[in-house]
């Protein structure tokens, strides 16, 4: 892809993803209302606060899902504001979903192969075997995550815990600068959940790339972040090292006041 | 001038009184049960028929005798749609939609029948209505009088309705199921009275319409699947669900119609058309319609895993394939003819199944693409005197390009709105095959379409139908599992993962509609070639749905369902010609109860059966059992 060898990754001066002022309103509410915060290459950084806090809105903003009103996201110093999900894929972004989303009609291994044809823009082939392309490398990503086993496995059948870490690896198959993770522990036990964000530091640390995720387990999140920051109302509130966030008084006002505590809902 | 344009207006006006009748039953209906019931043209056929005989039982010259007719003629239809949802449309509201649309089918199929058998072939024509029967004088022009009876029952029912639905208790429980079914039956709501009254009263209305026509028009048996297809659009231009919508799109066309008419009597569709066309670019789910909320029928059905076919398959290919090719050595000439026609069929099918199984996009009206090769090849012979080869050769062009027009529309919808549309497309093609006489000879189709000399003899023309069927069909094949294919699979299997991951969702999807038509091209051109001649009937519904029928048969899950599939299909349905002269009441019974019966068609049905006994046999829990997982 020419954009990434204009800018090689790694090779940008500063944060991978910059966020400014970004807002969105759904009719009278006022979902998210200015929030600006940053990425760097190999952390991660969660995006915490209560139930309807703006996080999956400002979440499906960053990767085009939704259109902000107001505001900017800037990728490795390219703006992808208001950029549709495909065209921001294709600049670098992965990313799971809240609720998982693969081919069921496809095995493990094939959901991997989609992403890695895609990747390099064959998908308008309409000859030779898809089965036979990029096999090797579509491996490697399941043995990075721990899917090898069940390579051969139709995605439909498989339990919960699995079809996140085969969505991770279908997230990394672009080699992504930014991963976007929506919730990528909710609905797993908790052995799992440590498990899987463990895997994800250790592969953002690795391969440089800067992680983006949401999560309502406070365990993971102390556990797993760099940094933090905190949205409420649409607002941003608190932003700096778990530590930090934890002793925030407005933080702990939103969170006494929703009545959630640590260790998830 | 001015006073034309009121009269047209007026004209209009009056007939989309019906018109709104027939689509506000067939969106309330719609909106409570989630079933798009293509049998509603048939009730308001019923309806008109039913008026006949009543109005003409009653004494047609006596008020009393002409309304009593027809408001009894509504009631028996209310009926007729009440044993229909007790006996069939209650056992499959679990179904697909697609199944739920082709049992609705069953039933027009039948209600043809039924009318045949009743009414005889002939057209009736209705008595005018007492005190209704004179003219007055508006705008300088004679107006009937019932035409303006007409133009005031149309807002008077939307009044009704509104108050109905607003104002009483049964209207607020149907507008409450219409936002979240379930919701209502764990508040306590009786669901079965529901949806069976609901579906009742939509069949009146339906009813009602076909009984008011009866002044108007004559009545015939074409009168179904006319209405239904002009119903589909204006659902889908007002918006399914919104009865206000279907008011407001019902006189669009009203109206257009009427102009259309007088203007431009020849490209009145095309009108219709364009009409259509830019209400779903500006609003997809027409004026008043809202997009659909997720998945209405809850959590998505998974897609079952879809492997590359095992040794054994690959090699029952073979066989078949051998078998096709020895066969003129063995078989009488009558049946080379059939599995001529079978062969092409089987292409016809496969070209469907590539864009419904794969792609996900159920059409409806896959006919028009079947016709215009057929036209295209027998256009290239009439008028540009061109011999057989390039004529097969221009022929898939033509419906791939009417693929890439109507796709582009289509693709933009999902579900039951692109199988409406698909239709609608189709009623479109069919019909400008049908009025643009000077082109297409109309009626009476285009003769003497006849293969080149070396082509002519039955066992060679066999050869060239199956060595162009048998590779185009494997070139499907193997599309399904190229990188084209599996993006296709993609789109349908997660559209929102698929975007993610850099697929163009839209234009996937518009690439397989593109194929599939000119697929579609390829088996028409020949079957004119084979037939020697090419009728508009080659584009008509019931072709369609022949086609739909075939891959449902097979399966739309496996890659070689279709070929079953059609074979199976086009012999049942020979051998029942042969029968009974009232096959099609026998082939929509059969329709009705495969899909009550086989929701998955047969080769799903057996492919179920074989993972039943795998798996109680060897425990083996391969991904074969994956297949499990789709109900």
């Amino acid at each position: 892809m020419s954009a990434v060898a204009t800018v090689p990754v790694g090779a940008a001066e500063g944060p991978v993803l910059v966020v400014r002022d970004l807002a969105k309103s759904f009719g009278g509410v006022h979902a998210v209302q200015g929030v600006s915060f940053a990425v760097e290459a190999g952390r991660m950084l969660a995006l915490i606060g209560p139930n309807g806090a703006g996080k999956t809105t400002c979440f499906n903003m960053l990767n085009g899902q939704l259109r902000p009103d107001r505001g900017e996201v800037v990728l490795a110093g390219r703006p992808i504001t208001g950029l549709k999900p495909r065209v921001v894929w294709r600049m670098g972004v992965g990313r799971t979903f809240q609720i998982t989303a693969t081919f069921t009609s496809m095995t493990v291994r094939e959901n991997v192969q989609m992403a890695l044809i895609s990747h390099e823009g064959g998908i308008w082939n309409p000859f030779a075997p898809a089965r036979a392309r990029h096999v090797a490398e579509a491996d490697a990503l399941l043995g990075l995550v721990g899917m090898a086993e069940q390579a051969e496995r139709a995605c439909g059948v498989l339990a919960y815990g699995d079809l996140k870490r085969v969505e991770l690896a279908v997230a990394l198959a672009n080699r992504p600068r930014l991963l976007l993770m929506d919730e990528p522990t909710a609905g797993m036990a908790p052995r799992e959940r440590v498990a899987l964000m463990a895997l994800t530091a250790q592969i953002a640390a690795e391969q440089g790339i800067a992680v983006l995720f949401t999560e309502h387990d406070m365990d993971v999140v102390f556990t797993h972040s760099d940094r933090v920051i905190v949205l409420d109302r649409g607002r941003l509130i608190a932003d700096g090292t778990a530590e930090e966030v934890r002793r925030d008084a407005n933080v702990r006002a939103v969170y006494l006041g929703s009545g959630a505590t640590s260790g998830g809902h | 001038m001015f006073d034309l344009i009121l009269t047209q207006i007026l004209n209009g006006l009056a007939s989309a009184s019906s018109l709104f009748l027939v689509a506000s039953g067939l969106s309330i209906i719609f909106g409570v049960t989630r079933i798009v019931n293509f049998a509603h043209g048939s009730l308001y056929m019923l309806g008109a028929y039913l008026a006949f005989t009543l109005v003409n039982l009653f004494g047609p010259a006596s008020a009393l005798g002409f309304w009593g007719g027809v408001v009894l003629a509504a009631v028996l239809v209310a009926l007729v749609g009440l044993v229909m949802e007790v006996t069939v449309l209650r056992r499959i509201y679990q179904a697909p939609e697609l199944f739920q649309l082709l049992a609705t089918f069953g039933i027009v199929l039948m209600i043809q029948d039924i009318a045949l058998a009743s009414w005889g072939a002939e057209d009736k024509l209705g008595p005018r209505a007492p005190g209704f029967k004179s003219f007055v004088i508006l705008f300088g022009n004679r107006f009937p009088t019932y035409e303006l009876l007409l133009i005031v029952i149309g807002p008077a029912v939307l009044a009704l309705l509104w108050f109905l639905f607003q104002k009483t208790r049964w209207g607020t429980v149907v507008r409450a199921a219409t936002q979240d079914r379930e919701m209502v039956g764990a508040l306590g709501v009786n669901q079965r009275l529901l949806f069976t009254s609901v579906f009742a009263f939509g069949a009146g209305l339906a009813g009602l319409g076909g009984a008011l026509q009866l002044p108007r028009e004559a009545v015939t048996l074409h009168m179904d699947l006319s209405t239904i297809s002009e119903v589909f659009v204006v659902v889908v231009v007002g918006g399914l669900g919104s009865v206000a919508g279907a008011y407001l799109a019902a006189v669009l066309i009203g109206v257009l119609h009427a102009f259309g008419i007088l203007i431009f009597p020849k490209i009145t569709l095309v009108l219709v058309f364009l009409v259509m066309a830019v209400v779903l670019v500006i609003k997809p789910y027409g004026l008043m319609g809202k997009r659909p909320v997720g998945h209405v029928r809850g959590p998505a059905a998974a897609e079952p895993l879809l492997t590359p076919a095992d040794r054994a398959t690959k090699l029952a290919g073979l066989a078949v394939l051998l078998l096709l090719v020895a066969a003129p050595l063995v078989t009488p000439d009558h049946l080379l003819l059939t599995l001529t026609e079978l062969v092409i069929f089987a292409l016809f099918a496969a070209s469907l199944h590539f864009m419904m199984g794969p792609g996900g996009m159920a059409s409806f009206g896959h006919a028009a693409y079947f016709g215009l090769g057929a036209y295209g090849a027998a256009l290239a012979v009439k008028w540009l005197g061109a011999p057989m080869e390039p004529a097969l050769v221009f022929a898939p062009f033509l419906a791939g390009i009417a693929g890439l027009v109507f796709g582009w529309f289509c693709v933009r919808l999902s579900g039951v709105y692109l199988a409406m549309l698909t239709l609608a497309f189709a009623q479109i093609a069919w019909a400008t095959a049908f009025q643009w006489v000077d082109l297409t000879g109309g009626d009476n189709g285009i003769l003497g379409v006849w293969p080149s000399s070396w082509a002519v003899p039955k066992t060679v023309f066999y050869y060239l139908a199956l060595a162009v069927c048998a590779a185009c069909v494997l070139a499907l094949r193997f599309t399904v599992f190229a990188p084209l294919g599996y993006a296709l699979r993609a789109a349908r299997d997660n559209p929102l993962r698929a975007e993610a991951i850099g697929i163009d969702v839209m234009r996937v999807q518009w690439v397989a509609f593109t194929v599939a038509a000119f697929a579609a091209g390829i088996a028409g051109g020949l079957f004119a070639f084979f037939k020697g001649s090419v009728f508009p009937t080659y584009m008509a519904i019931p072709r369609s749905v022949d086609a739909l029928l075939m891959v449902l048969l097979g399966g739309v899950q496996t890659v070689s369902g279709p070929i079953v599939g059609a074979f199976a299909y086009a012999g049942l349905s020979e051998q029942l010609m042969k029968l009974t002269m009232y096959w099609r009441f026998v082939l929509g019974l059969s329709i009705v109860l495969l899909v009550v019966l086989f929701p998955r068609g047969l080769v799903g049905g057996f492919l179920a059966l074989r993972e039943r006994h795998g798996a109680a046999g060897s425990g083996a829990a391969g991904p074969r059992l994956a297949v499990e997982g789709v109900r």
